[in-house]
């Protein structure tokens, strides 16, 4: 049933669970090595596929010779798009839960060739090892055709997207005219910035393992962020039912966006398994970890014109991102700067650029990590030239309703945040010359930035059983890929109930688990966490009408409002010395257990007359050696305002990685492409720079008060991706106050500085 | 990885014997049997099918563990000690620190943990070509080309190139183990020999895929260092782009005979910029007798880099090594920030 919210009221009410800063409850799993992850399950026989990689980025397969490979003993079989089975033609059944517009791409379906590294061939054997050396021993030719990887090269040859992707706005139509307002302007910058493509390369590299039942059945252990994506996909690509295919996925090991859509070793684990009738794992090694979904390479312009005292006057913001040949991957980059900002006049663009590199994919933050830095930067260097403070400047322009769409914010505590931040910062101290501060050999800069995330919602089922030990399960088919999720559900279940923790298990990752939507967006905590409430709620309900109903019962005909549920029991609110067990309640009426399902669906009407959004305001110290141009990034203090934060220790996880992250986008992480071989080059983890412990020094989360009661029941809003947004262009500005050298160009790496600073 | 075959060796002449006599290569890069130790490379390399050995001897239980003292005052690193243990020797920290040093800005320390001292010295270069079959690279296939030449050269060599390799050796300790002159001892059929470190790695020429002048029969049994460890002046410093697991943009292992405020002798020795790491003795030598001040240094780092070029990713690279020089000297001499 769909549940409306009742009690107790989470908003207001001084939570016994929720609000503290409760350890993962899979925490020891994990640690002690009992958490498995999908390469990880074993059984007698099982099978190894290893997937051979294109080497051309465009062109076709002209012969494919599998026989040496083939003669290796061990080595079962050898898939190609020469001997795969037939399996589903229709391109909307290769589409997943986030697939953008355009045909999926389809492993082994034929001899074309559409990017580098692309899977031309699946070696199955006895073992791993001697899957590789069979590998090895597939013999492809091919006729390249002329391909185009390089996004300058083609930065003209563009497209205008429409609504491709789910969750995806175009650009908001003009208000006022911008290039009028922005000539007419006292103060202007006019700036281009570019950033590399970036890979997710989480720590669990992608894996599937089919296990094939004597029935026919599978169980699916894979890497996903969505177990019924996953499930969905093999059904209608396989033309398999729901009931022959299980999908598990309890622990994930990183993901960010690279698990949101079935990945080509699922494929891969189940064409061998349903064909061999016989188990199958695949998983793929590093250098394939760059043949997938990555952050696109972006293209952005971003003008902005001020009168003399700062009001803002015109804001253009352009992005040219790249996309496959077969799909238009879109993401938000430019909507965001007709948002952060009161302007009346505002002109966004956002084309898309069609490369042979593989359809992009969804990446923590995805577009808003993007498109904030820019803006954030030009702003930096707008405050400059009115020779007024950063964080002055952001404040003369703050909005409390999204000139977007012309609603208030749900809730918007970014001047908390400036506030907040700065003074733990120490910002008030700070010169605004360049070069103003040294110590040694190192010259020493501040920056700051904003950044603005979604809060978005979708629907969700969860189950609930109340046995007669008092033990609550809870279950949804959502998923925890580092985030958190297993320890919050648990929490928001256990404050409803009034449970110790301990009392409670939530199960997630598991396709026979009732309908979560794809873990992403930040969601989970708004849209499973409300079905987790609804749920716990309709259990609660129960348990007040049974203790009603109950021979002498203490509370007597207690309205629910009026019964507080805490340790193991309800009581009369007023009057604790009216107390019951919640098993006595059960066992007096004769009750096994309690069952629950519920549907949380968003407050539609609500929600159609507000904007949403997380907020963030970031402040960095750097250190730049002087002779050598090294940066190391000493402070970051990151201020979050998200709603009610269900566990402060989890969501200050969630932003430390962001933080680390941005530090990578803003210093590290670039994907080297060679455009003659439309290849990517430096394809591993030692090569493929992201932090390392030695490049993290001190951060500092803060989560400001902030309260929502439209957002949805639990007030909170997810802290998954706003942690990174913004830090890019936070480090950036530093640079600049520590060196004069602006870098709009990410990585800003060693030479880029150096170049500034002879 | 493609199948191969696995011994033990039990001796050093038991490990010379399995190797020797098996095969055309001349050099040990390039061997068909090859001694395993650490295997933090070789592994990785047979894996992405760089490397396709089809023995492999593993070494580990020679007894080539120890730091002994040399008759010559110096000491004598065994080649199977980790590159941890060596770093953190107290010998080693007290008399060469720019060794020390060297060793801990490579790698990280799980690798350092498992490295061992002739393994470090016979890594293999990390140009993404060389990693990448499907790219061509004349190192790992002789006549195919150089991918690096036009291409992502970014942490490519700057000195001593040709027309076929660009690539860089990658070790930190063997540019302070060339800094030190240190001498690496091997054992082949024949005998024992001495090689002087300068002479053990190779520059590319016309023959890229041989790295080192080790032999394919050929086992490094230790690696000597001269009593003169300039400990008083000399530091290890190394520019990357990330402040650990980074392989050198530019490192310089300096050293300096000082006398008052004249330099007696100096030692400079570049890595990151290479085939292997780079001395100038001409530049060092006209650096003895002057005053240790900033002007001296700044002319020998122009000296050294006279004959530097870049590539279309490298060319900050010249500029950058610069610095490093100038500062690494004004630490060793130390020279207060100007």
């Amino acid at each position: 049933m769909i549940a409306k919210p009742t009690f107790p009221d989470l908003l207001h009410a001084p939570g016994a669970q929720i609000g503290k800063p409760v350890s993962r409850v899979d925490g020891r799993l994990k640690v002690t090595g009992a958490a498995k992850y999908a390469g990880e399950f074993n059984v007698p026989g099982l099978l190894h596929g290893y997937i051979v990689s294109s080497t051309i980025a465009k062109g076709r397969i002209t012969r494919i010779d599998t026989s040496a490979a083939l003669k290796v003993p061990g080595v079962v079989q050898v898939f190609t798009h020469e001997n795969r089975p037939s399996l589903a033609w229709f391109d909307r059944k290769w589409k997943d839960q986030d697939a953008p517009k355009g045909s999926p791409f389809r492993p082994l379906h034929d001899d074309r060739i559409v990017h580098s590294l692309q899977p031309v061939a699946l070696v199955i054997a006895e073992s791993l090892e001697l899957a590789r050396y069979g590998a090895r021993l597939v013999e492809v030719e091919y006729e390249a055709e002329p391909h185009q990887t390089d996004l300058h090269a083609n930065r003209e040859n563009t497209f205008t997207p429409g609504k491709d992707k789910g969750g995806f706005e175009p650009p908001p139509p003009p208000r006022g005219d911008a290039d009028k307002a922005l000539a007419d302007a006292d103060v202007t910058v006019d700036l281009e910035f570019t950033q590399a493509a970036e890979y997710h390369n989480p720590m669990e590299m992608h894996a599937s393992t089919v296990l094939y039942g004597e029935d026919g059945t599978l169980t699916v252990h894979d890497k996903t962020q969505g177990a019924l994506n996953s499930q969905t996909y093999i059904c209608n690509v396989f033309n398999l039912s729901k009931s022959q295919v299980r999908v598990v996925s309890p622990f994930v090991g990183g993901a960010f966006g690279s698990g949101l859509r079935p990945q080509h070793q699922l494929f891969m684990a189940v064409l061998a398994a349903t064909e061999l009738k016989r188990s199958v794992r695949v998983e793929l090694s590093r250098p394939q970890m760059f043949s997938f979904g990555h952050r696109p390479e972006t293209i952005q312009r971003v003008a902005l014109g001020a009168s003399k005292d700062g009001t803002l006057q015109a804001i253009i913001h352009e992005a040219v991102q790249e996309s496959s040949q077969f799909e238009n991957y879109v993401e938000i980059v430019v909507n965001w700067s007709g948002q952060q900002y009161r302007c009346d006049n505002v002109r966004l663009d956002y084309k898309l650029s069609r490369l042979d590199l593989h359809t992009p994919l969804d990446q923590r933050a995805p577009g808003a990590a993007t498109g904030v830095p820019a803006l954030e930067i030009a702003m930096d260097e707008l405050a400059y030239k009115l020779g007024m403070d950063p964080v002055e400047l952001r404040l003369k322009n703050y909005t409390d309703i999204d000139p977007n769409s012309g609603n208030p914010f749900s809730s918007k505590e970014l001047r908390a945040c400036f506030r907040q931040g700065a003074e733990r910062f120490g910002w008030s101290g700070r010169k605004l010359e360049p070069r103003s501060m040294r110590e040694g050999r190192e010259l020493i800069g501040w920056g700051m930035a904003a950044g603005v995330w979604d809060a978005m919602q979708g629907q969700a089922n969860a189950r609930a059983v109340l046995g007669l030990d008092g033990k609550l399960t809870v279950a949804s088919a959502t998923a925890d890929i580092g985030t958190g999720t297993y320890t919050v559900m648990t929490q928001i279940a256990a404050e409803v109930l009034g449970l110790p923790i301990e009392d409670v298990t939530f199960n997630l990752g598991d396709s026979s688990l009732p309908m979560a939507p794809i873990e992403g967006g930040s969601w989970t905590v708004s849209s499973v966490g409300s079905a987790v409430k609804a749920v716990c709620d309709m259990v609660r309900g129960r348990l007040v009408k049974l203790a009603g109903k109950m021979e002498g019962s203490p509370l007597g005909d207690a309205a629910e409002e009026d019964v507080v549920f805490a340790d193991g029991h309800m009581s009369l609110r007023g009057d604790p010395s009216k107390r019951v067990a919640i098993v006595e309640v059960m066992r007096a009426s004769g009750t096994q257990s309690i069952e629950e399902e519920a549907r949380s669906i968003p407050y539609y009407l609500k929600r159609s007359k507000h904007a949403f959004g997380t907020h963030s305001a970031i402040f960095a110290e750097v250190r730049v050696d002087e002779d050598l141009g090294t940066v190391r990034v000493t402070r970051v203090v990151s201020a979050i305002a998200a709603g009610r934060i269900i566990n402060p220790k989890t969501a200050r996880s969630q932003i430390l990685g962001a933080v680390v992250w941005g530090m990578g986008m803003g210093l590290e992480e670039e994907a080297m492409l060679d455009h003659r071989l439309g290849r990517v080059m430096n394809h591993d983890l030692a090569e493929y720079h992201v932090p390392v412990n030695a490049d993290v020094h001190d951060i500092d989360v803060i989560f400001v008060e902030e309260h929502d009661d439209v957002v949805n029941p639990l007030g909170a809003k997810g802290v998954g991706e706003i942690g990174i947004v913004g830090v890019p262009a936070a480090l950036s500005n530093a640079i600049f106050h520590a060196t004069g050298v602006r870098v709009r160009d990410l990585p800003i790496t060693v030479d880029k500085i150096r170049k500034g600073m002879r | 990885m493609r199948s191969f075959s696995y011994g033990r060796a039990d001796s050093v002449q038991s490990a010379v014997k399995d190797i020797a006599g098996n095969q055309a290569a001349p050099d040990a890069a390039n061997a068909t049997v090859k001694l395993v130790a650490g295997g933090t490379n070789l592994l990785d390399l047979m894996k992405a099918d760089v490397m396709r050995p089809v023995r492999l001897v593993d070494i580990t239980r020679l007894p080539l563990k120890t730091i002994e003292e040399t008759a010559e005052g110096g000491l004598r690193l065994g080649a199977l000690m980790t590159n941890a243990d060596t770093a953190y020797d107290e010998r080693v920290q007290a008399r060469y620190p720019m060794l020390s040093k060297a060793i801990l800005a490579g790698a990280s320390a799980q690798l350092r943990n498992m490295a061992t001292n002739g393994g470090n010295l016979l890594q293999r270069t990390r140009c993404y070509y060389f990693y990448d079959t499907a790219t061509p690279c004349n190192k790992r296939e002789p006549g195919s080309g150089c991918g690096a030449l036009h291409g992502v050269n970014r942490i490519h060599a700057i000195l001593g190139v040709s027309e076929h390799c660009i690539a860089v050796h990658p070790s930190d300790m063997a540019v302070a183990l060339a800094a030190l002159d240190a001498t690496v001892r091997v054992t082949g059929p024949g005998g024992e020999r001495a090689i002087p470190i300068g002479e053990f790695h190779r520059l590319p020429g016309d023959t890229p895929h041989i790295d080192t002048t080790l032999r394919a029969d050929e086992i490094i049994t230790g690696i000597e260092l001269p009593a003169q460890g300039f400990a008083a002046h000399s530091t290890y410093l190394k520019a990357r782009d990330r402040a650990s697991y980074a392989f050198a943009l530019i490192s310089a292992a300096v050293a300096l005979e000082l006398d008052g405020g004249t330099i007696r002798e100096a030692r400079l020795a570049l890595g990151g910029v290479a085939h292997k790491p780079w001395r100038d003795r001409a530049a060092e030598a006209a650096l003895a007798g002057q005053p240790a001040t900033r002007d001296s240094f700044r002319a020998m780092a122009d000296a050294v880099l006279r004959d530097a070029k870049g590539y279309e990713h490298n060319s900050f690279k010249i500029d950058l090594a610069r610095s490093v020089i100038l500062r690494a000297f004004e630490e060793a001499a130390g020279l207060e920030p100007s």
